[in-house]
């Protein structure tokens, strides 16, 4: 229990993974322009983060680890993401129309979201066995889903404060986020 | 020569285009960990920019978004062996974030619509101004963080913080702020939303 208690607190706050591994990063600035799309696209990358965390695992143990050839790992990950993630894609194209509305223009962040990869490749180096890989998955989701909604607020704020000219645009989100990652740096005591 | 201009200074894919935040924020910690990653990454969409642009007539649209996945994971695989039997202690630092090269935004982008010697000359002016943003952003968080410079000490009281995760959004922040101020992009850079990058849009990606 206590070990499950770890993983969740180190990859859901310790090494959270948009403000201290960076993993993800292109689509936490990319969709928290929009809060309601950041909703959607923290749900969806926290389940897919869970079911590629499985599928992943389980490749490794069965196929990659005995049959010798770890070599193969980063092609057959991708392959195992982007095809989930399409998969993931399709579902809300075709079922949920309020979620396919407000996420229309990110799915490139969904399909190439470099937090999925990092996670399953992360899991598969750390020798955490098959439920430890999906619980630290759904841990990770949760973090990034969070984070990634605050952020959204916090950037919709920003939009109606009177930045100067200079900072305008990318510098001050970035400071945003440099200043919440500080903060984040406070968990590093948990662990 | 424009293609080459554009890449490294107009259309600077960190700098102004915003693409590629993950390795560019993650693994610039110091000056050579940056330079190593660019000039992997340069190496890596010159020749799927060549591949893809080659074979542009035996794919069709549908399958040019699969296409660039697995022509990218091959080379990839390739890059991180290479780079594990050459340069091990590169390799060691840039851990994850070399395979995770793959799911680049900058490699992601569609070029196989260009001629193939256009492409390939894309490619190389985009990863040259990659390179360029992450090594001047590796040596800066290296020199203010850690008080060195490629290794050689330059500083006696760094600042702690400048290596650390905040520190690169910091020094980024900092950076594309100095950039707006000089005007030198004649482009505002920001993450607009929806998205105006045309290939951060839906199209491309089918």
């Amino acid at each position: 229990m206590s070990t499950l208690a770890m993983i969740f607190i180190g990859a859901a706050l310790v090494h959270n993974l948009v403000l201290t591994q960076f993993l993800g990063a292109d689509s936490f600035f990319g969709v928290s322009g929009q809060v309601k799309a950041s909703v959607v696209m923290g749900a969806a990358v926290m389940f897919l983060l869970t079911v590629v965390s499985a599928v992943a695992s389980l490749f490794q143990d069965l196929l990659l680890t005995p049959l010798n050839l770890g070599f193969l790992r980063t092609f057959v990950f991708v392959l195992v993401t982007v095809i989930l993630a399409w998969v993931v894609r399709k579902f809300l194209q075709e079922c949920v129309p309020e979620a396919n509305q407000a996420l229309r223009l990110c799915y490139p962040y969904l399909l190439g979201n470099t937090a999925v990869l990092g996670v399953a490749l992360t899991n598969a180096q750390s020798g955490y066995d098959f439920g430890q890989c999906v619980f630290s998955g759904f841990s990770a989701g949760l973090g990034y889903a969070v984070v990634l909604f605050l952020f959204a607020c916090i950037r919709a704020q920003i939009r109606e404060d009177d930045v100067p000219e200079t900072l305008r645009g990318a510098p001050v989100v970035l400071l945003a986020a440099a200043l919440m990652s500080i903060a984040f740096m406070g968990f590093a005591n948990l662990s | 020569m424009t293609r080459l201009y554009n890449g490294i200074v107009k259309e600077n894919p960190v700098l102004v285009l915003l693409l590629g935040m993950c390795p560019a924020l993650a693994v610039t910690t110091t000056a050579v960990n940056g330079l190593g990653m660019g000039i992997a990454t340069t190496i890596v969409l010159i020749l799927s920019n060549l591949i893809l642009s080659l074979l542009r007539d035996y794919v069709p649209a549908e399958g040019r978004f699969p296409a660039r996945i697995l022509t990218l994971a091959a080379l990839v695989s390739v890059a991180e062996l290479v780079m594990e039997a050459c340069c091990t202690s590169l390799y060691d630092a840039l851990g994850v974030y070399l395979p995770l090269m793959v799911v680049n935004g900058l490699l992601l982008r569609d070029a196989e619509t260009l001629e193939p010697g256009e492409s390939a000359l894309d490619g190389l002016g985009k990863g040259l101004g990659f390179t360029l943003a992450l090594t001047v952003l590796g040596a800066l968080r290296e020199l203010l963080g850690s008080g060195t410079i490629f290794g050689a000490q330059a500083l006696s009281n760094p600042i702690g913080i400048f290596a650390q995760p905040p520190g690169a959004l910091l020094m980024l922040a900092f950076l594309i702020a100095v950039l707006n101020a000089a005007d030198f992009g004649h482009k505002r850079r920001g993450w607009a939303f929806p998205s105006e990058n045309p290939d951060e849009q839906e199209e491309g990606k089918q």
